[in-house]
C-alpha cells in the first residue's frame, strides 16, 4: 500500500491582513504580518516553522520571512509556479512534506500589492517571445483578453450568456456584502449595473474580472496528531493535487486539441482518486474566481456537472447560501481580494470550523481550487 | 497628471521570435504563411518547438498554407491598455482556425485591408465561423499576417 496524503495533515491556523485598494505597508512587512497572525491563530510559536512553501510571483523569499519572524531552522521550502494555478499546491507541499518527516510546521502565504503596484501585463517585454510573440502584437495584451477568447467560444458552443456569467458575479457579490473585510462589504450589485458596466474584454464586462488588492494571507499546516493539542478544531487536507495537462499552453490554450478542457480536469481526476467522497458529497466549494467564466469550466472540471453543462448549473441560485453548491463564501477574487487565490483556502477553513461569515450549516466537506486556465492545483479539506 | 504618450508608446507591439518562432517570422517576411512540421511523422505543431511531441523527431520543416480559415472566437478589447492600442480600441482580436489544418489557431485582426487599423471592420460583422484570408502588413520592420474576410 503506498504512502496517502490523506487526512495526514490538517490546516490549524489561517491569517490574513486587511484587504485595500491601497495598503502603506509593503509586501514584506503584509507578509509577516499575515504569517504572525496565522502562528498566533494556531497556538504555535514562530520558532517552531521549519517550512515554507509560496508561489514563484511572491516576491518576498522564504530567506527574508524566516528571519523576520524568527523561524527556527527550516528544513523545507517550495515554490510553485503559474500565478494563481499555485495557491492550493503550497498547501499540497507542506502536507507532504510533513506526512513525509521532511517537517514538522509549515506554513504558506501570499502577500501582494496588485491594487497600489504596477499592472503585470504592461511590462510586455519579458513576455514577448513566447508564447507572447503568437499574442501581444495582436493586441491580446491581458489575462482578461486571454480568457474572453475562451469565454466566447464557450458561450458559442454550450450557449452560455452573459446572464451566467452575471449569476456567478452575484454570488460571489452577496457572500461579500456578508463579509466585513470584503472589499466589497456593503457594496451590492445589480443586474442592470452589471449589464450596463463597461466593457473590458468583450465579452467580459468590469464585474467579470477579479478586484485589484493589496494584502496578504497565511496559513499554517501540521501533523494530523499535532493538530489535536492546537487552538482550534483542525480542518484536515484530505485530498491535494496538481494539474498540467498534455499540451496545455497556459492562459492561452488555444492550441491545444480541445481549449475548453483545461487543467481542473487534470487535477480533478488525481484529487477525486484520492478521496473517500465525490463532487455530490462537497458542502461548499471555493472555486478560482479571477474571471467569471472559470467558474462554470471548473464545475464541469471538477465534476460537479457534465461537460457543456456549467452555465446552466449557475441557474436556480444554485451558487448561493442555500443552492446546491455555495461557492466563494468570503466574497472570492471576484468581490472579497484578489491576492492569487489565497483567501479561497482560509475562507475554507473557516467554512469548516463553522465560523464563516455566510456559514453553510454543517459544512464538513469543502473543494478549494486554484487558477483555472494555467497549471493548477486543488485541495479537498475535510473537518 | 497624465503624459502624453512617447513616438515608441504608440507604436503596435513587434514579435520578438525566439529561436523556434524565427522560421514564422523569416516566410511571413516573404509573404508566406507557413507552420512547422515533423518531418518524420508529419504532423503540424504550434506554437514551433524543438521536437516533436507525437513522434519525438527533431527533424522539422515548413509547410505552405493556404491562408485560408475561419474564426474560432474573438475578444473586442477595451481601455486600460497600452497606449498605442487604447487608440485603436474597441478593436477586435481573432483566433483563426486555419482551413488546412484545423487545430492550427492563430491570433491576428480582421481588418478592412492588410495596411488598415485594428478597428478597420465594424464589430458587429464579427462573427465565430466566417470565412477570413490571410494578408501580410509590415510595421517597425516586421510583417506580421492579419485577416481579412473570406469569400463565403
Amino acid at each position: 500500500m503506498a504512502a496517502t496524503l490523506k487526512d495526514a495533515t490538517a490546516i490549524v491556523g489561517i491569517g490574513q491582513t486587511p484587504f485595500a485598494k491601497r495598503l502603506p505597508a509593503s509586501e514584506k512587512e503584509l507578509a509577516c504580518r499575515a504569517i504572525l497572525a496565522a502562528l498566533a491563530d494556531a497556538g504555535i510559536a514562530p520558532g517552531e516553522v521549519d517550512a515554507f512553501a509560496s508561489y514563484t510571483m511572491e516576491e518576498t523569499d522564504e530567506v527574508e520571512v524566516a528571519k523576520a519572524i524568527g523561524a527556527g531552522d527550516v528544513t523545507f521550502f517550495s515554490k510553485v509556479g503559474y500565478g494563481g494555478g499555485g495557491s492550493c499546491a503550497t498547501v499540497g507541499h507542506l502536507a507532504a512534506a510533513i506526512a513525509t518527516g521532511q517537517a514538522t510546521v509549515g506554513v504558506a502565504w501570499r502577500s501582494r500589492k496588485r491594487g497600489s503596484g504596477p499592472r503585470p501585463w504592461k511590462n510586455t517585454a519579458v513576455q514577448l517571445p513566447t508564447p507572447g510573440q503568437w499574442t501581444r502584437p495582436f493586441g491580446l495584451l491581458r489575462p482578461a483578453d486571454e480568457i474572453g477568447m475562451l469565454a466566447r467560444r464557450y458561450m458559442h458552443e454550450y450557449g452560455a450568456t452573459r446572464d451566467h456569467l452575471f449569476n456567478v458575479a452575484m454570488a460571489c457579490r452577496n457572500r461579500a456584502n456578508e463579509n466585513p473585510a470584503a472589499m466589497m462589504y456593503e457594496r451590492p450589485l445589480t443586474r442592470e449595473m452589471y449589464m450596463t458596466s463597461r466593457m473590458i474584454s468583450d465579452p467580459l464586462c468590469l464585474f467579470d474580472n477579479c478586484l485589484e488588492t493589496d494584502g496578504a494571507l497565511a496559513c499554517v499546516v501540521v501533523s494530523a496528531e499535532r493538530a489535536r493539542d492546537c487552538r482550534h478544531k483542525p480542518v484536515y487536507v484530505h485530498s491535494a493535487a496538481q494539474g498540467l495537462p498534455s499540451q496545455h499552453h497556459g492562459m492561452v490554450n488555444y492550441w491545444n486539441d480541445d481549449p475548453l478542457s483545461g487543467p481542473a480536469w487534470t487535477a480533478a481526476r488525481h484529487l477525486w482518486k484520492q478521496a473517500d467522497f465525490g463532487p455530490a458529497d462537497v458542502d461548499v466549494a471555493q472555486i478560482y474566481d479571477a474571471f467569471t467564466p472559470l467558474i462554470p469550466l471548473s464545475l464541469e472540471g471538477y465534476g460537479f456537472c457534465g461537460r457543456g453543462e456549467g452555465a446552466a448549473f449557475t441557474e436556480g441560485g444554485a451558487l448561493e447560501i442555500g443552492g446546491r453548491l455555495p461557492i466563494n463564501t468570503g466574497g472570492g477574487g471576484l468581490s472579497e481580494a484578489y491576492v492569487h487565490g489565497f483567501n479561497l483556502i482560509n475562507e475554507g477553513v473557516k467554512q469548516l470550523r463553522g465560523t464563516s461569515t455566510a456559514q453553510v450549516p454543517d459544512a464538513a466537506t469543502c473543494l478549494v481550487t486554484a487558477g483555472e486556465g494555467v497549471p493548477t492545483s486543488a485541495i479537498l479539506l475535510r473537518a | 497628471m497624465t503624459t502624453a504618450p512617447g513616438a515608441d508608446e504608440l507604436q503596435l507591439l513587434l514579435p520578438v521570435p525566439d529561436e523556434d518562432g524565427a522560421p514564422f517570422w523569416e516566410y511571413a517576411a516573404r509573404g508566406e504563411l507557413r507552420v512547422q512540421a515533423c518531418t518524420s511523422c508529419g504532423r503540424l505543431r504550434f506554437p514551433p518547438r524543438p521536437c516533436c511531441p507525437h513522434c519525438g523527431s527533431f527533424e522539422s520543416e515548413w509547410r505552405l498554407m493556404s491562408g485560408r480559415g475561419r474564426i474560432w472566437s474573438y475578444v473586442l478589447p477595451h481601455p486600460p491598455l497600452l497606449p498605442a492600442y487604447a487608440a485603436q480600441a474597441p478593436y477586435n482580436v481573432i483566433l483563426v482556425e486555419l482551413s488546412d489544418a484545423p487545430h492550427i489557431r492563430l491570433a491576428g485582426n480582421l481588418v478592412a485591408s492588410a495596411d488598415a487599423p485594428l478597428d478597420s471592420v465594424d464589430p458587429s460583422r464579427l462573427r465565430i465561423g466566417a470565412q477570413v484570408q490571410v494578408v501580410f502588413t509590415e510595421t517597425g520592420g516586421m510583417t506580421v499576417p492579419r485577416w481579412i474576410p473570406g469569400k463565403s
